[in-house]
């Protein structure tokens, strides 16, 4: 029993990964109609850049957990003014085309540097012991990742419900034309939605590398199930890839723990009952994809 | 106040608006009337900027509207009503009247609106969706109004509608008319149109084929009814 509340803790902590990168994707797809599929890149260049700040420049864990976020949501940014913007009016293999092709640039320019191995990342000394959850020892860091994924989707989700940027984005992401008719310059606000979106990904990326490898394809790995986590959320709902990144999270764990053999597919099978049950996902509306 | 010269529209290879002209003077309520295709909805697209136009002219307030894009087009007074009204899920009702700035010409504040729709005070913490379609339309409508609409764009209002609804939206737009705005109204129901409006608009083929007057529509009803095919 003790075994499956660790690994279902386990769960939570990688959910909060999967829902950080998750709720990136998702408002940058409510906003813009555009899969991301460079997200998980930029999770990988979150990690690299904190080890790159650390190694070169002696930066420590805390200052990259705000510089680096900071610095890909204004690459972010500059993408999409360069390039995605061009995809609206065109077909969606072009958006699949462009953002592949940036994954596969991004991740080539870091193994041009390290290669295709692993860097190591210690953990702030902050957090470099573990805490008593009663039932067990858990290390410190792993418990406050999980704090810090919670206390962030909280504030995204105060952000999109209780602000006027957050009406926007979520008027534009269900309704973008209309949204336009009744006066709002939607356009003025994808930039900075990428950016933000780009950002939270980064942040997952500084967030990882203490406790993952540090390595050119951690992003790649990941995002595919990223992307089931989007789906079973709903695609374009934000409150369901959180809920639905922590969920899957926990599954993955739990799987592990009983099915080691599915592992890697045990997404892939709940992703294909929940479009079976419910084909917009499990918070998802229809209309979403015209 | 509005002004459309031979205005031609279509998707793709299919023309929907053939060289369309209309006017409409302030103060008026003017209905475009036609049947299913007819191309009535297209038509007020073109003139929120949501579809392109091939050729032609639109003006409003002495303004050709060409390349100005849709949220200038909305500023500048033209308040659209959409035909599904264009109701978010995600959004209160109170969202739904503060999310359309008062950025035009002639701005209601939120007091006004919820003197004359009680009913979207009652209901403003519930999101747009749980209305009625009754109450949908009226927040559709007092949407515009808030932003400071000079002219509704309404895309048959009372589509769906209870006879009694019905009435209380002909309320509205007589009320909304008495008070200085402008309408033009899309609408299948010949007989409402004739209750609201100055003048009507016959659109067949894509094309103006009749301009009428209220006496006109009236003497003529069974005949319109029996061409709209209802």
């Amino acid at each position: 029993m003790v075994n499956v509340i660790q690994q279902l803790f386990n769960g939570l902590v990688g959910g909060g990964f999967l829902a950080l990168l998750a709720l990136g994707l998702a408002v940058i797809f409510g906003m813009l109609r555009v899969v991301n599929f460079a997200h998980g890149a930029f999770y990988m260049l979150g990690a690299f850049g904190a080890y790159l700040l650390l190694t070169e420049a002696g930066v420590n864990f805390w200052l990259a957990l705000l510089v680096v976020p900071a610095a890909l949501a204004v690459v972010g940014m500059a993408l999409e003014r360069a390039f995605v913007h061009r995809l609206t009016q065109l077909d969606p293999l072009y958006n699949f085309l462009l953002t592949f092709g940036i994954t596969l640039i991004l991740q080539d320019l870091i193994k041009v540097r390290y290669g295709n191995q692993s860097q190591p990342y210690s953990r702030p000394a902050l957090l470099d012991g573990s805490v008593n959850l009663g039932l067990f020892q858990y290390p410190s860091y792993q418990v406050f990742v999980l704090g810090f994924a919670i206390v962030l989707c909280l504030l995204v989700w105060l952000l999109l419900t209780r602000t006027r940027v957050g009406m926007i984005v979520r008027a534009a992401t269900e309704r973008p034309e209309l949204t336009r008719s009744l006066g709002v310059d939607v356009g003025r606000w994808v930039t900075p939605v990428f950016g933000f979106g780009i950002g939270l990904a980064a942040l997952a990326g500084v967030l990882a590398a203490p406790m993952r490898a540090v390595h050119p394809m951690m992003g790649s790995d990941l995002i595919i199930t990223v992307f089931a986590v989007v789906v079973i959320g709903g695609l374009g709902s934000i409150f369901g890839s959180v809920v639905a990144g922590f969920g899957i999270g926990m599954a993955q764990a739990v799987g592990n723990l009983y099915v080691p053999a599915l592992s890697q597919t045990l997404v892939f099978i709940l992703m294909a009952v929940v479009l079976l049950w419910r084909p917009t996902g499990l918070f998802g509306r229809e209309g979403v994809l015209t | 106040m509005l002004t459309i010269e031979s205005l031609s529209a279509g998707y793709g290879e299919a023309q929907v608006l053939r060289e369309v002209s209309l006017n409409v003077t302030e103060g008026e309520v003017v209905t475009l009337v036609g049947r299913n295709g007819a191309g009535k909805t297209t038509l007020l697209r073109c003139l929120m900027g949501l579809h392109r136009q091939q050729t032609g002219r639109i003006e409003f307030l002495g303004r050709d509207l060409g390349r100005i894009p849709t949220h200038h087009r909305a500023r500048s007074g033209l308040g659209w009503v959409p035909d599904d009204r264009g109701i978010y899920a995600t959004l209160s009702v109170t969202e739904h009247l503060t999310l359309a700035r008062p950025t035009g010409p002639d701005p209601w504040p939120l007091s006004r609106i919820y003197d004359t729709f009680p009913v979207l005070h009652e209901r403003r913490r519930f999101p747009g969706t749980r209305l009625s379609g009754g109450e949908q339309q009226m927040l559709a409508m007092a949407r515009v109004l808030r932003m400071g609409a000079r002219m509704l764009v309404c895309d048959e209002p009372t589509e769906g509608l209870a006879p009694l609804l019905v009435q209380r939206i002909g309320d509205i737009i007589r009320d909304v008319k008495a008070h200085g705005h402008t309408v033009l109204l899309v609408e299948q129901n010949v007989h409402f149109a004739a209750s609201v409006a100055d003048r009507h608009y016959l659109l067949a083929e894509g094309g103006i084929a009749e301009e009428l007057d209220n006496t006109e529509v009236r003497r003529r009803e069974s005949e319109l009814l029996a061409y709209l095919g209802i």
